[in-house]
């Protein structure tokens, strides 16, 4: 076993190879300048928007605390700059929807360093007390899902953790700031995963790294502890190594069930750049301000890894590296696998922004100008997909409007939308954008028939369409919720 | 003989065990009989069978159960004619009921000739999916896309989309069963009674400057159609007029008279009517993408 397990090469089984791109991977992170305005949408995270504690015409110190958690599933928003708050109002977002956000103006002098905080004794703190800090920091997982980390780290009850895995694959082309995380800040790192195995009372960690970061991995094997509890796995590099459900079946060759979180077979699975933020963050006292930023593509003069202050607008960003014609390019947000393309160059950049990748809008255009063909039934989907879905199943029926089929028969709400099926497809069916349709309309649905059994159970008629006076205030729309990656 | 005997036999016990048998299906059928009463399968055979779900049930076998059990009332059913629907209520000798015919109605008037566009979007044909990629592209975060998804949705053929890419509802063929409210991701439609005549064709909630620059048609939250209406129809909520159709009798054509961009109408039987002070618009192509809006 111990012999065989040599030549085992750790992976999980389908999933796509595209071309890695990370350019950026050799210079170190750089700070980024403040923008004259900072715009903080209140819902940043997956859950409650967080509720806003200051008013217009106060003045703000960099770290302060501007929005509580509402609620358990909720975080935090601390000011990214010193300055003055100028409004609080709908803003456009990256997902569309505008969304009440806090603008602040920045003061000229407002300095890089973090003054607010109050410096705590971690070792003194009970696992719930970390869970609390985690909350009280505004951290969610900064590996694109927004998640908050305080919430991934409460272990659901009659469950126990046996160990912590960190996603360190950082799988999507393009994006290389885990990998500087890494490389600059591995005594954080090593702090971040310590508070997180007492959290969750796991006695083990394994640091997942995909095979094209040899530094990192070096890095990270020269820091680790003496007495073994973390280990590193240097995993194969593939898309979506970084989905947690794909991490763990590597890592740890553990499969997670349809439709069952990790914490189901023991595992919690948390990002490098959370957990590095979180050892640097949690002894301070300080609140999430910043977050490291990938700037790249072919559209970027100055490519590189940057600490963004969360809520800097991405048009400053842009001017900063140096980005040109910008109305004529194709911007995402994210990776470009997952990655959010942006209508909009006034949108903040939040917590959940891993990369900025800039590309030229004709290139871009020959790809989407493509049309696409009939399903010849090839397979390539089938083959591709990790989690063993049906992806060529789920389109046709996608085209007929069967959605609850595709959801009940189909398992639908296992696709976690990662695209490998529209990659591969050589009809150049658009798979995954289909998917993201069909949930958007499983999900509306299910709340309509829960609005309907409520009504219901009050005696009343339920009437379809908007009860007379309701609006709808930030748009109300839900948006797919894409899982943890790397 | 022995063969004689043999046949005989052999036919006796078939007969005797089918005789038996029969018995038994008799019994059966007394003792497990449900009764079903014979007016749901006569009054399902008088309606459409489009199961479009417009009356509220499931379908058309579950709104005769409710018809006969005295539930609801013939006139539910949207997609009949009212003659055929005062005949189901002769066969069940009840009152046929009286029901405001419904149609779906879009909230929104920003045709590509008038509302902008921030950002070319080159994905899936399809509203649901334009949606998921940054709203899909539209300065106003809150109107119609266009991709007509609508159109596609409704069994009637009641929705065409227009040269400037809205859809349009006709009257007479909308039954109200509301699959395009369903939909519209940027829930645009609503099933709303003819008797309601005003109607803010708008959901921009951005302050009037921006939406002015977003749209041409877009409500400003001037203001002038409170100051002009019945104390207590109109009034603004998060920058967008609002009526309050409880006091729909006190609407008047005047209130929209005012209205400098048009985003309040009158309607009548489909047709929406601006206001004369509305800017005139005789632009028919389609405004330029800006990424400033």
């Amino acid at each position: 076993m111990s012999l065989l397990s040599i030549f085992r090469r750790k992976t999980f089984a389908r999933g796509v190879h595209p071309a890695s791109n990370k350019s950026t991977a050799g210079t170190p992170l750089r700070r980024l300048p403040f923008a004259p305005r900072m715009i903080l949408p209140l819902a940043q995270h997956i859950g409650k928007p967080a509720v806003p504690i200051v008013a217009v015409g106060q003045e703000v110190v960099r770290g302060q605390l501007i929005a509580r958690a509402e609620g358990f599933l909720s975080v935090p928003i601390h000011a990214p700059v010193d300055g003055v708050v100028e409004a609080i109002e709908l803003r456009p977002s990256a997902r569309g929807p505008w969304t009440e956000s806090i603008v602040i103006r920045t003061y000229e002098a407002s300095t890089q360093e973090v003054r607010w905080g109050t410096p705590r004794d971690m070792d003194a703190l009970s696992a719930q007390e970390i869970i609390q800090a985690v909350q009280d920091s505004g951290m969610v997982g900064l590996g694109g899902a927004a998640f908050p980390s305080h919430a991934k780290l409460t272990v659901p009850k009659g469950r126990k953790i046996h160990t912590l895995v960190v996603n360190g694959c950082e799988c999507e082309p393009y994006l290389t700031c885990d990998h500087r995380v890494m490389l600059e800040r591995t005594d954080d790192l090593m702090l971040g995963i310590r508070y997180a195995m007492r959290a969750v009372g796991a006695e083990k960690a394994v640091i997942g790294i995909e095979d094209n970061k040899p530094d990192a991995v070096e890095a990270v094997r020269a820091a680790l502890p003496a007495d073994g509890s973390i280990a590193v796995a240097a995993v194969e590099t593939k898309y979506p190594q970084g989905a947690e459900k794909m991490l763990i079946k590597s890592a740890l060759g553990l499969e997670v069930p349809a439709g069952g979180l990790p914490s189901e077979v023991g595992v919690v699975v948390n990002n490098v750049g959370t957990l590095a933020l979180l050892g640097r963050l949690l002894p301070l006292g300080q609140g999430l301000t910043e977050r490291a930023v990938t700037l790249t593509g072919p559209g970027i003069k100055r490519p590189g890894d940057y600490w963004v202050p969360i809520g800097t607008p991405l048009r400053h960003v842009l001017e900063w590296a140096g980005a040109e014609d910008v109305s004529e390019r194709e911007i995402i947000l994210g990776g470009p696998m997952m990655g959010q393309a942006i209508a909009s160059l006034d949108v903040p950049i939040t917590k959940g922004v891993s990369g900025i990748l800039v590309f030229d809008r004709r290139a871009v255009k020959a790809e989407s100008d493509r049309s696409s063909y009939a399903c010849i039934k090839c397979g390539e989907c089938v083959q591709a997909c990790p989690m063993g879905l049906n992806p060529s199943m789920l389109g046709l029926l996608a085209g007929s409007s069967e959605y609850e089929l595709m959801g009940s028969r189909y398992h639908l709400g296992d696709c976690f939308e990662c695209g490998c099926c529209t990659y591969v497809c050589p009809s150049n069916i658009p798979l995954v954008q289909q998917f993201r349709a069909a949930k958007s309309v499983l999900r509306q649905r299910a709340e309509i028939a829960k609005a309907k059994i409520e009504i219901h159970e009050s005696g009343e008629r339920f009437d379809f369409g908007h009860a007379e006076g309701e609006e709808r205030k930030t748009g109300g729309r839900r948006h797919p919720v894409p899982e943890t990656k790397g | 003989m022995d063969t004689v005997l043999g046949v005989t036999m052999a036919g006796g016990f078939m007969a005797a065990l089918g005789a038996a048998l029969a018995w038994l299906l008799a019994v059966a059928s007394k003792r497990l009989h449900v009764y079903e009463d014979p007016r749901i399968e006569e009054v399902e055979s008088l309606l459409p069978k489009s199961n479009c779900g417009a009356c509220g049930t499931a379908g058309c076998r579950n709104f005769a159960e409710e018809l006969v059990a005295g539930h609801t009332e013939p006139a539910r059913c949207t997609v009949n004619s009212s003659d055929m629907n005062e005949y189901i209520a002769s066969v069940l000798g009840v009152d046929m009921g009286d029901v405001e015919k419904r149609v779906a109605r879009l909230a929104c008037a920003g045709g590509r000739h008038v509302a902008r566009m921030r950002a070319h979007y080159a994905g899936l044909g399809s509203c649901r999916a334009a949606t998921t990629v940054a709203g899909g592209g539209k300065a106003c975060d809150w109107g119609c896309l266009g991709l007509g998804d609508c159109e596609s949705v409704c069994d009637f053929n009641a929705i065409s989309m227009n040269q400037y890419g809205l859809p349009v509802v006709d009257p007479s063929k909308c039954t109200a069963c509301g699959d395009c409210v369903e939909i519209c991701p940027k829930g645009l439609f609503s099933l709303e009674p003819v008797s309601r005549k005003l109607w803010v064709a708008c959901k921009n909630h951005a302050d009037g400057d921006t939406a002015a620059l977003q749209c041409e048609v877009s409500c400003t939250a001037c203001g002038k159609c409170v100051a002009d209406a019945a104390p207590g129809l109109m009034r603004l909520n998060n920058n967008l007029a609002a009526i309050d159709y409880s006091k729909n009798a006190l609407a008047t054509s005047d209130v929209i008279a005012r209205c400098p961009t048009g985003a309040i109408v009158w309607m009548d039987s489909g047709r929406a009517t601006r206001g004369v002070a509305a800017k005139k618009i005789v632009r028919i192509s389609a405004l330029p993408v800006a990424s400033e809006v």
